[in-house]
């Protein structure tokens, strides 16, 4: 069967400086993978190049998203396809309210995929249940995107986004940083009410804290650019009680 | 070359052609012997400056004697057919109910304007009437509001024909929005001159919204200019939407003298025309006065659109708000010149301006300056001034949800003009607006 993701030997590089050095990964549709590691290593790095975002040369390797090959599709198309990501700083945009943007993001992606438009009362309807699910108050939908909600909204926000968009494959790029407990279980329920056999998962994480509640299949180390371990759940635990100075060691 | 020849100016071709129509058209200009007198002499200031060029600070970026290559004939007056076409004009604005006075290359046509039913109170008139009664009102209060230098405006005294007058009588709070038509039907070449006055008693309140707009493809030039007077404790708005065709020139002058405790709203939409200049003059002149001045201009192409200020601050405890936003696309060239000055006796004055424009192309570009001149000394003044490009950070965030690069880039563009939008109090007016910024969007692209 085809892999829902195929990275195969990626070498990627911002602004001249070497980031990955030929990071392999499959990732099967209903599975949940993290990737572990020091800072510095790659994580966000693999978060944004997967999403697309403009300013990373990839030097060589390549992706298949579903077979088909991810790098040669602008940021929009990836999402249409299926591809989300969930930022660890989901940025304010001042001016366009939260509900316009839901609206014109799915929209877009369904018109790209050849679907009917959602009408405006559907969509309300939509939202409304998923922000009810997530604690969030549905006059933030209201308000400008992002715009003066705390760090545990705006995660909460990137939850609900992922929740009506229904990607296939969600790449959470540190979505435990700056949560309180109660917030992070919040999101992790969120994430979990999204967990099916046609969907895989990303979960980049610095600590294991957040795998606690999103308990993945597999767990990867990524260090100095690749992937330098692989293993069960267990692997997370036993890195929290290492730390990864071993594995730094090992890049180098 | 003899000596003389070198200090006086060299006519361009529009300045010679401007003295030719002057000559053939001021035995037909509407006004009585005191009306010409002042006439000829506006003529004169404006022969002795010439066209407004680069060595006029206040015309430095918008240099007219290199931008306006010939003059134009002055507009016959609508015959049927330009009558029939102006029918549909201001339709931005249309099914608000607003009461429309329509002028129709430069004329002010009664058979199309809206004068049912008018509230006691108000008054609407043509100027080419008013000024037939030989009326002051050309030269009424300009004196120290405007600059000696000011040709533009001199060209407008010397060679208007028509406009309307309209008068609100003290107290009388006239609701319903007055919109004044503005059609340039541009069969021909031609020239439209035009002079209004508003004047809006003490304690009355008025809507004043104006557009411009062409119906041909002929490059025709409108200079136009309001003269407001905003009476002490007196509202007044008023909106101005500069729509004009790919070719014409719109030259705008506002002359606004506003009274103690008076509300003054002023907004300016430019999106129309090759070459735009709306100078607003505004004076303070009474105590505890609030005036917002708000304004955007979309350009595209090679358009050249110039807004250039100036708020006198002439006494105390007043405040005035001013927000200057452009959208710059392709070769488009926008200009904001702002200048707030504060006299003396204007204690604690409480003045903000700003200014911001987006580059949307490497080609763009936008002019600001933003000036401060205090003689005060116990006031509140700021400005700023900012020119960028849309965020890639912002735009690959959007793009990320799904939404195409073209549309991502139009919601930040509607995001950044929606700020000075969402300050018109009007919610009709309000939605037209954003509807004109949706369809200028459509059309990039």
């Amino acid at each position: 069967m085809t892999p829902l993701l195929e990275i195969r030997g990626l070498r990627a590089e911002i602004a001249g400086r070497k980031i990955l050095q030929g990071l392999d990964l499959r990732v099967d549709a209903g599975e949940i993978h993290a990737i572990m590691g020091p800072n510095g290593a790659g994580k966000s790095t693999l978060s944004y190049v997967l999403a697309g975002k403009p300013g990373y040369e990839i030097t060589d390797g390549e992706i298949l998203f579903k077979g088909e090959d991810l790098l040669a599709m602008a940021p929009d198309e990836r999402a249409a396809k299926g591809v989300f990501l969930a930022f660890q700083y989901p940025l304010e945009i001042p001016g366009v309210a939260t509900v316009t943007f839901l609206r014109t993001a799915l929209n877009a992606q369904r018109r790209k995929r050849g679907e009917d438009e959602l009408s405006s009362p559907d969509l309300l309807k939509r939202v409304r249940e998923i922000a009810r699910k997530l604690g969030i108050d549905p006059e933030m939908l209201r308000r400008p995107l992002n715009v003066g909600f705390s760090g545990g909204e705006k995660k909460r926000n990137e939850t609900l986004q992922m929740a009506l968009l229904e990607p296939l494959l969600c790449v959470l790029d540190e979505t435990d940083s700056g949560l309180d407990i109660d917030a992070l279980k919040i999101v992790a329920n969120g994430v979990n009410a999204l967990r099916s056999s046609e969907r895989g998962m990303i979960v980049i994480t610095h600590y294991q804290r957040l795998l606690d509640y999103i308990v993945p299949d597999v767990v990867h180390v990524l260090a100095a650019g690749r992937i330098v371990k692989t293993g069960g759940k267990e692997l997370a635990l036993e890195l929290e009680a290492t730390g990864y100075a071993q594995f730094q060691s090992v890049a180098a | 070359m003899a000596m003389t020849a070198a200090i006086r100016p060299v006519r361009t071709q529009a300045e010679l052609g401007l003295a030719d129509v002057y000559t053939k058209a001021r035995r037909g200009l509407p006004g009585g012997s005191d009306i010409a007198a002042v006439r000829t002499a506006a003529f004169n200031q404006f022969m002795l400056a010439g066209l407004p060029n680069a060595r006029v600070e206040a015309w430095k970026y918008t240099d007219l004697r290199r931008l306006m290559r010939d003059a134009k004939p002055l507009a016959a007056a609508p015959d049927a057919i330009a009558k029939g076409m102006a029918r549909d004009a201001g339709s931005l604005l249309a099914g608000l109910g607003f009461r429309r006075l329509v002028i129709v290359d430069g004329t002010f046509v009664e058979e199309l304007s809206d004068l049912f039913e008018l509230e006691p109170g108000l008054t609407v008139r043509s100027m080419a009437g008013a000024l037939a009664l030989d009326e002051p009102m050309l030269s009424q209060g300009l004196g120290p509001m405007v600059p000696a230098d000011e040709s533009a405006l001199a060209l407008n005294t010397a060679l208007a024909g028509d406009g309307v007058v309209i008068t609100v009588l003290a107290d009388v709070v006239v609701a319903r929005p007055i919109h004044l038509v503005f059609v340039n039907t541009g069969s021909a070449p031609a020239a439209m001159v035009t002079r209004s006055l508003v004047v809006v008693g003490k304690g009355a309140g008025a809507t004043i919204i104006e557009t411009h707009e062409g119906r041909g493809q002929a490059d025709y030039q409108v200079n136009t200019a309001l003269q407001l007077v905003v009476g002490d404790e007196a509202t007044v708005d008023h909106i101005k939407v500069t729509s004009e065709d790919k070719g014409a020139i719109h030259i705008g002058t506002l002359l606004a003298h506003v009274g103690a405790r008076a509300k003054f709203s002023e907004w300016g939409f430019t999106s129309g025309g090759a070459v735009v200049r709306n100078q607003l003059f505004v004076m303070l002149s009474g105590t505890g006065t609030v005036a917002n001045l708000r304004g955007l201009s979309l350009l595209a192409e090679r358009q050249h659109g110039d807004t250039t200020l100036t708020v006198e601050h002439a006494a105390p405890d007043c405040q005035s708000r001013e927000l200057f936003k452009a959208v710059v696309d392709d070769e488009a060239r926008a200009v904001f010149q702002g200048k707030i000055t504060v006299r003396q006796q204007a204690q604690k004055t409480d003045a903000r301006m700003m200014t911001r424009a987006l580059l949307l192309s490497d080609d763009a570009e936008a002019d600001g300056k933003p000036e401060l001149e205090i003689f005060a000394d116990d006031v509140q003044c700021g400005h700023g001034a900012t020119t960028g490009n849309l965020d890639d950070q912002l735009k690959f965030y959007l793009m990320a949800r799904g939404i195409p690069e073209k549309q991502a880039e139009a919601l930040l563009i509607q995001a950044f003009a929606a700020e000075v939008v969402e300050a018109i109090e009007h919610e009709g007016i309000r939605d037209a607006l954003m509807e004109a910024i949706v369809g200028w969007l459509g059309q990039r692209g």
